[in-house]
């Protein structure tokens, strides 16, 4: 482990890295913090940003050209690596978000919300009525949500 | 062409699924693509027993994809180790997709049939992927597939409780949280070392040394396969997911799911950093160790107070885990081994237990405790494999579930840990009290009087006995199970103790 010095130009010189944990913590306080399931949804994919500039940073090498071929011995490449590895990673993102929002528009024609907390209390009564031995009605809340998301 | 069929197995496993996939979803007829997933899974079943029987004497099968040669190509490795999970993955394939039938008949409408075959190909493709390959990205991408599908088959448990869409909302934050935090982690290893393939990573972890980035790397890589695997904090998508999702599938991927990341959790452990890794050893034994403890007695409290069979299920499932990652904590040959054993053990067990969680839902409509009762008379057969794989859970003696104990036990003893030996045996008490509430409940209650619940289907009955029968075969015959898992284990200790010494 070496000593930790306070270095001006090795923190200025890292910004990307530092962006790079920004964006990362902002995605994923989003996420968890927001009641709404879209903006969750937004939050996952500023987190997944977040990696892809830590991968393409780390294959930047300073001077180097994108890795296609020149035929010049002496030029000096960024490493592809990375970039292919994110490209991957984009993929996996863009699936990953249409899926999510597939099960928002689901959500949202079942229960009548995207709210977390309006969720949270339909599922407690639905919950409630499964417990009990006389079927306690479930508020009628969720069906009159789902008749008015039906009419718009 | 036999000769270029065994010399591409490694490839085919993943690839024949993968093909079979979309070809489900052309023919969109629930009928012709259970046919097509059924071929599938007998035909990957064959190839990973080829596979284990070609590793079991301790061989390693190293296959270039595409010919080109690692590190810098993509490499399936197969040893000892992941020839056993791919068993474990493609054997629960093909006794699940009999039982899938009538349950996915009631549960799917017709129309969605053909695509639900098609997201559990995929989630087939996706955990045998993750298993049999060699590259640490490569794992991230065959996790996401394996996710997504599931998420995917979570969600359609809505045609019979809508909360299966928020259990599968949930489940794919948390599920796609932990895998950003596994490809960070993955980049973070690959600045400190320049290299994704896994025995490269580790060679070239032993040649540069210890750093802080390698810290980094591991803590995040374990964070975010401790989501995937349900490690006791991370479990929170687990009970839901398990309990809204269709039977067919809560029976698949709680038999496999978790398992296969406890193995990338193993790999990644001592395949990439070693037995020696000092910051390991601390973490396993400061962070792990305890989480599992908890996870043995919090989750098994939890399950006791539950109303519902498939989430008394689930939580058991969340102690279960906690038992295989106390087998990792030891850090000891017998303890690596205690988990491997009880990978195939507890798929076996759990997947009995949810098969007959899906006969209730099917005849009698539900998987309240509260609606069973009685019915040891009206489905006897189910009830009676009920308690085989109950008493499996517990850990009596002539089931699977007694064999992984004995070897935690014994692996706790070795290292002289007298009080981890005691949790483990006083924690199946806890199950005891959740598996007896249930034994009550079908065979001393009086049946309400309206009840029309019948056996279920043979279809249903005939998989679910499959399973008991293992339960209780290999439990009487352990060798066989115990000798894979031995040799597995030394496999990834010698492969590590090689490296670093």
């Amino acid at each position: 482990m070496q000593e930790v010095v306070f270095d001006l130009e090795f923190i200025i010189g890292h910004y990307n890295y530092w962006l790079f944990v920004i964006l990362m913590m902002t995605g994923l306080y989003i996420t968890v913090s927001r009641g709404n399931l879209i903006k969750k949804v937004v939050g996952l994919n500023l987190f997944q940003t977040s990696v892809f500039m830590l991968y393409i940073s780390m294959g930047k090498i300073e001077g180097g050209t994108a890795p296609i071929l020149t035929g010049d011995p002496n030029t000096v490449y960024s490493n592809p690596v990375p970039h292919v590895l994110i490209l991957t990673a984009i993929v996996v993102g863009i699936a990953t978000t249409a899926l999510a929002l597939a099960l928002v528009v689901r959500i949202r024609e079942e229960f009548g919300t995207i709210e977390e907390d309006e969720l949270t209390e339909i599922e407690e009564k639905l919950e409630f009525a499964e417990q009990g031995d006389d079927a306690i009605p479930v508020s009628g809340e969720a069906s009159v949500n789902k008749r008015e998301s039906g009419g718009k | 062409m036999i000769d270029l069929i065994t010399k591409n197995l490694p490839a085919l496993q993943v690839v024949i699924p993968l093909m079979a996939a979309p070809i489900c979803a052309i023919f969109n007829r629930g009928r012709l693509a259970w046919t097509i997933a059924f071929i599938v899974a007998i035909v990957s079943f064959a190839i990973s027993a080829a596979l284990l029987s070609q590793t079991l004497d301790g061989g390693v099968i190293s296959y270039h994809l595409g010919g080109w040669a690692p590190p810098i190509g993509i490499e399936y490795r197969v040893d000892v180790l992941n020839a056993f999970v791919l068993l474990i993955v493609s054997g629960i394939a093909v006794v699940t997709l009999p039982y899938a039938v009538k349950s996915v008949a009631q549960e799917i409408p017709q129309e969605k049939q053909g695509f639900f075959y098609t997201a559990l190909l995929l989630c087939l493709t996706g955990l045998l992927g993750v298993t049999i390959t060699g590259d640490a990205f490569n794992v991230f991408v065959f996790l996401e597939i394996s996710s997504l599908s599931t998420y995917a088959l979570v969600a359609t448990g809505a045609e019979r409780n809508r909360r299966a869409l928020t259990a599968a909302y949930n489940y794919l934050i948390m599920g796609t949280v932990g895998a950003t935090f596994f490809v960070i982690g993955l980049g973070l290893l690959y600045m400190a070392t320049g290299t994704l393939n896994m025995v490269d990573l580790a060679h070239q972890i032993t040649l540069r040394g210890d750093s802080r980035m390698l810290h980094m790397g591991f803590a995040f890589v374990l964070v975010g396969i401790g989501l995937k695997l349900a490690m006791f904090p991370l479990h929170l998508w687990l009970p839901n997911a398990y309990t809204f999702a269709p039977s067919a599938v809560s029976v698949f991927i709680s038999a496999t799911s978790t398992k296969v990341a406890v193995y990338v959790l193993l790999r990644f452990m001592f395949g990439i950093f070693g037995f020696d890794y000092a910051y390991q050893q601390s973490t396993l034994q400061y962070v792990l160790l305890p989480l599992a403890l908890l996870a043995m007695f919090a989750a098994s409290l939890v399950a006791v107070f539950q109303t519902d069979l498939k989430r008394m299920l689930a939580y058991s499932s969340i102690a279960q885990v906690g038992y295989m990652l106390l087998g990792t904590a030891f850090m000891t040959q017998t303890g690596v081994m205690a988990t491997v054993i009880h990978l195939f053990n507890h798929a076996v067990t759990k997947a009995t237990l949810f098969m007959v969680a899906g006969a209730f839902v099917y005849s009698v409509g539900s998987s309240k405790i509260s609606d069973l009762k009685g019915l040891g008379r009206a489905m006897p057969w189910t009830s009676a494999a009920f308690v085989v794989g109950g008493l499996s859970l517990i850990g009596i003696p002539l089931t699977v579930g007694f064999v992984s104990k004995w070897y935690l036990v014994q692996a706790a003893l070795e290292l002289g840990w007298w009080p981890i030996a005691a949790a483990i045996v006083l924690s199946s008490l806890i199950a005891v009290a959740y598996v007896w509430r249930i034994v009550e409940t079908l065979y001393l209650h009086s049946p309400s009087p309206d009840s029309k619940a019948k056996e279920a289907p043979l279809a249903m009955i005939i998989p679910m006995w499959v399973l008991a029968a293992a339960t209780v075969y290999f439990g009487t015959h352990a060798a066989l199970t115990s000798a894979a898992a031995s040799r597995a284990a030394s496999t990834l200790i010698s492969a590590s103790n090689i490296i670093w010494q």
